[in-house]
């Protein structure tokens, strides 16, 4: 028998609904894990994956109970062992690495402490021995100088380096198999490069066999050996990397790789029509059959069983799998191009922007007006034609929201203006802007659970704008929601529908519907995508992008992920520390010469194919607050000049392909930089 | 059906749901029905009393229950059963409008500075921990001995003083809306601040200061109680619980009935308000056990 560190035979785990009825969530799962192994455990939201890594570690959620299988380590069914054994597995032979490190980590105890608790838990090493291992942890993990560090408090430390020191605490009992549950989500992109290139050292050093839980094919495919695809429940697919993600052959992740939208082919990806079944609602039949393109009668009323293919060590539930073996890889990359008609008609026009989030002091306040030399977001010009899609990217406290914000009103400016249609200027207050300029710009947020009033129907969320802005009433109103909502595909049954009734992807239709309710002329998207799942990513995308082509409106568009960008934007904006690095039309900004950042960031990017690695150029720092003087980038600039850099303000230069760079290295030595690298 | 009838008929299905749901726990049905048996005899006890609540004969003096006198008789010859079912009609009609009141002004300002914040927030929460520092009781008396014992006093005087502590949970539970999005967007579309508070906050805060105002109930029923016990509530002789302790408990080594029916009543109807009110609370999904009262 190879050395299978964890075996898990037929394990189903659910809950007891309040009608008495058993419902599943995880359905005879079985697999094992091998010493060494890294596997991926990839699925939607609802799709059981965090529940069955947490079975793992020998822990049920409380409500959850097992049904029946078991889930040995060795030998030993965790599920069965008693709290005082599973103290001696739990930390010493099975560490688990939770997704936000900022929030498991104690915040009041030092760094080094909370190393030494585990330490001392987990192994018999005495108070010398324990110290000289701190140090040693903490150089694995590579955090700079560790002696300084481990007297460090969390909040001490950026989000990224938190990572760490949880994969630090977690290898502190040696164990023999790794948990982790999106371990990158939430970090920055260039960060999560830097943690996954760790994890996958860590794997390689240390022999130890990890699982690692991940909506994000990108991240799986750069860690994981093999991949476990989750659906509903189910393994629908299970086999090493490369067979899964180059030649899918279940059409769930089929369908999931050709909605992810990638660097390297330009316009928008296909989406996936539906949702996930709810639990328990499934009865007969495939639990995918609702949204498989490829379905037949049979697929109604039989469930396929996990069939194991010998050719390409693949297991599969699928009763079509052969048909999806011969499509060719190629075919994945049928992507929508989109042509955007901009007219060279300006809509909105943004000069010498500065904000700044410093406290006003009182004699300040009374004079209105804000005392701050080095201001979170500076001198930022960009001008918006109707009709354009303009992207604004960059790690988190780039100020991309916070530009954004002071275009909706919500946040004033300290310098500069913003003018409307090119000659009206927005005022920089709420409540003394125009309502006809409020109602022109309108906003829709990041997360849909925050952005709808959860004790709100659809009905009245769509019509607030329209009452307010249009003083529509009764019937008159119920027919422009109806006819609102069906423009973002949902039906008049929805009306009476509250948030919390809705999947993910139709609560930000409601979110987008409400948005084109006010009629606007421009949208302001704040990462309206990065809390969806991937297949709803791609609809939410698509949906955008078909309002745009109908109404002809101004998107502008915030997010972090430079591949939906290149999705859908015409024009990206790259910002740093609230200053602009480079702007262009995105197919020029995606290619290189480009301003150093944006180098890194694209170098960064995790495409789902395990043989497309990320570049890691510059060292992940993460700066508090920008520069006094010269560049904003030259704290991280891989390719700084010197003290030109520090001291003076980059120009602005045209890059061969007709993006403007802000850099102090001239554009062709750019570009023999870059490409001899 | 039209739509706003279906609107209507899902508030009245919710509204049974939560009753229903309140019911459904044997702690919920128990102080649901205690709760509903003191308001049906307060309000239907005059039809049916045995004797006259006022009827002194000192021939009657303190005899002790028996099947005609069934809770005894007290130390003016009134029956106890009579002045002990009509005892609470007035606590109840008080303390409810009282809390109606607490429950409108600390709601309101609550929410108001939790939504304006800043200075005005400041100065406003300051005043009021200034009020909690107040001993209340002595600060009724002083109400009630300048402006008179009537029930026009005592309702706002009550509702004033138990209306502080709704301001605190009114406001902290503002805050926890008012960095949502949703208020965001509304803000960002040009609403009025009262079209926030009434469209936005006021569905998502409702719960919470309802379930407070329930058990505030409670504590100014016991407030209200005190105040009679001290003789500063109803006026004699009309009946009351806390009045009628007042009186015989000097009494209570040889007529115990005196003082234990209107025990009985004020104790019972106590419970089933908590009881209640904790029911209510987790129909609505708030688990006070996690939010300790301020």
């Amino acid at each position: 028998m190879d050395s299978a560190v964890q075996t898990i035979n037929n394990l189903t785990i659910g809950f007891t609904s309040q009608k008495g009825k058993q419902i599943s969530i995880l359905k005879n799962i079985s697999t094992t894990i091998k010493k060494g192994e890294t596997v991926g455990i990839v699925g939607e939201s609802g799709s059981g994956k965090s529940t069955l890594a947490l079975a793992m570690m020998g822990y049920v959620k409380h409500g959850l109970y097992t049904i029946s299988g078991e889930c040995l380590f060795h030998s030993n069914n965790l599920l069965e062992m008693k709290n005082k054994d599973l103290e001696n597995i739990r930390g010493r032979k099975i560490a688990m690495i939770p997704q936000n490190a900022g929030q498991s980590l104690t915040p009041n105890l030092k760094i080094g402490y909370q190393i030494d608790e585990a330490l001392k838990l987990h192994t018999d090493l005495k108070k010398e021995e324990r110290d000289k291992k701190i140090s040693e942890l903490l150089n694995k993990v590579r955090l700079p100088s560790p002696e300084i560090m481990a007297q460090r408090y969390p909040h001490e430390l950026s989000g990224g380096q938190q990572q760490r020191v949880a994969v630090a605490m977690a290898l502190a009992g040696n164990p023999e198999l790794l948990l982790l549950d999106e371990p990158t989500t939430g970090l920055d992109v260039t960060t999560q490069a830097h943690v996954l290139e760790l994890l996958n050292f860590i794997a390689k050093d240390t022999g130890t066999s990890m699982v690692y839980v991940s909506h994000d094919l990108g991240a799986i495919a750069q860690v994981s050996d093999r991949v476990i695809v989750m659906y509903s429940g189910e393994i629908v697919l299970d086999g090493p990397v490369r067979s899964i993600l180059k030649n899918p052959i279940h059409p769930y992740t089929f369908g999931l790789l050709k909605s992810i939208p990638k660097l390297t082919s330009p316009g928008l990806p296909d989406s996936m029509s539906g949702s996930q079944p709810q639990p328990g609602t499934i009865k007969t039949g495939c639990s995918f059959y609702e949204r498989c393109n490829f379905a037949e009668d049979n697929c109604k009323n039989n469930s396929p069983n996990l069939e194991y293919i010998d050719d390409l060590n693949t297991s599969v539930r699928c009763f079509k799998y052969k048909e999806l073996i011969n499509v060719k890889e190629t075919n994945l990359d049928t992507v929508k191009s989109i042509n955007n008609d901009v007219l060279q008609n300006e809509i909105l026009d943004i000069s010498k922007v500065s904000i700044s989030y410093a406290k006003q002091k009182f004699i300040d306040q009374l004079l209105n007006k804000i005392d701050d030399s080095n201001p979170t977001v500076q001198d930022i010009n960009i001008n918006i034609n109707k009709g354009e899609t303009l992207a604004l990217v960059g790690e988190s406290g780039s100020g991309k929201s916070t530009i954004l914000k002071s275009i909706a009103g919500l946040l004033k400016t300290k310098d500069g203006m913003i003018k409307f249609d090119k000659d009206k200027v927005l005022s920089n207050d709420l409540k003394t802007r125009d309502p006809g300029f409020l109602r022109a710009i309108q906003l829709i947020f990041q997360n849909p659970d925050e952005s709808l009033n959860p004790n709100h129907t659809v009905e009245e969320i769509v019509s607030q704008p329209l009452r307010l802005y249009f003083g529509l009433k009764g019937d008159e109103l119920k027919q422009k929601i109806v006819e609102v909502l069906e423009k973002v595909r949902l039906g008049e049954f929805y009306l009476t529908r509250y948030p919390r009734q809705l999947s993910g992807g139709e609560k930000q239709r409601v979110a987008v519907a409400r948005a084109f309710a006010a009629k606007p002329d421009i949208i302001l998207c704040d990462e309206v995508t990065s809390a969806l799942d991937v297949s709803v990513q791609a609809a939410v995308l698509n949906l955008l992008q078909e309002l745009k082509e109908d109404f002809g409106t101004t998107y502008i568009f915030v997010s972090h992920d430079l591949a939906v960008v290149r999705a859908i934007s015409d024009r990206v904006a790259v910002l740093y520390q609230g200053r602009l690095c480079e702007i262009g039309p995105s197919k020029n900004v995606y290619q290189l010469p480009s301003h150093p950042y944006t180098e890194v960031l694209l170098g960064a990017v995790l495409e789902p194919d395990p043989d497309v690695k990320p570049k890691l150029v510059a060292e992940d720092i993460v700066e508090e607050k920008p520069p006094e003087q010269g560049c904003s980038f030259q704290g991280r600039c891989p390719r700084i000049l010197g003290d030109i850099c520090k001291n003076e303000v980059p120009p602005w230069q045209i890059g061969e392909n007709g993006n403007s760079i802000r850099c102090h290295i001239k554009v062709e030595d750019l570009k023999k930089q870059q490409n001899i690298n | 059906m039209t739509l706003e009838k279906e609107q209507k008929k899902n508030n009245l299905d919710k509204i049974f749901e939560v009753i229903k749901t309140m019911a459904s726990k044997p702690s919920g049905l128990i102080g649901l029905s205690i709760l509903l048996f003191h308001v049906i005899l307060a309000i239907t006890s005059p039809l049916y009393v045995p004797y006259d609540y006022k009827a002194i004969d000192p021939s009657l003096m303190l005899q002790a229950p028996s099947s005609e006198y069934w809770f005894g008789t007290d130390s003016l010859g009134r029956d106890v059963f009579t002045r002990t079912i009509l005892g609470g009609r007035t606590a109840l009609t008080v303390t409810f409008f009282g809390s109606l009141i607490a429950l409108l002004w600390g709601g309101s300002l609550g929410i108001f500075c939790g939504l304006v914040g800043g200075k005005i927030d400041e100065v406003v929460m300051r005043i009021i921990d200034a009020f909690l520092s107040i001993p209340w009781i002595l600060a009724m008396l002083l109400i009630v001995s300048l402006l008179g014992t009537t029930t026009l006093v005592l309702i706002p005087a009550l509702g004033f003083f138990y209306g502080k502590g709704i301001v605190r949970v009114a406001r902290a539970a503002t805050h926890d809306v008012i960095a949502k999005d949703f208020i965001v967007s509304a803000r960002a579309r040009g609403h009025s601040n009262l079209s926030i508070i009434w469209n936005e906050i006021l569905p998502n805060v409702r719960d919470a200061i309802m379930v407070e105002g329930a058990m505030r109930w409670s504590w100014m029923l016991l407030g209200f109680s005190s105040l009679s016990f001290l003789g500063f509530g109803v006026s004699p002789p009309t009946p009351d619980w806390g009045l009628m302790i007042s009186n015989a408990r000097g009494l209570m080594s040889f007529a115990y009935w005196a003082v234990l029916a209107p025990i009985f009543g004020l104790s019972s109807l106590i419970i089933g308000i908590n009881l209640t009110a904790d029911a209510f609370a987790k129909a609505l999904g708030i688990d006070r056990s996690t939010k300790a009262p301020v």
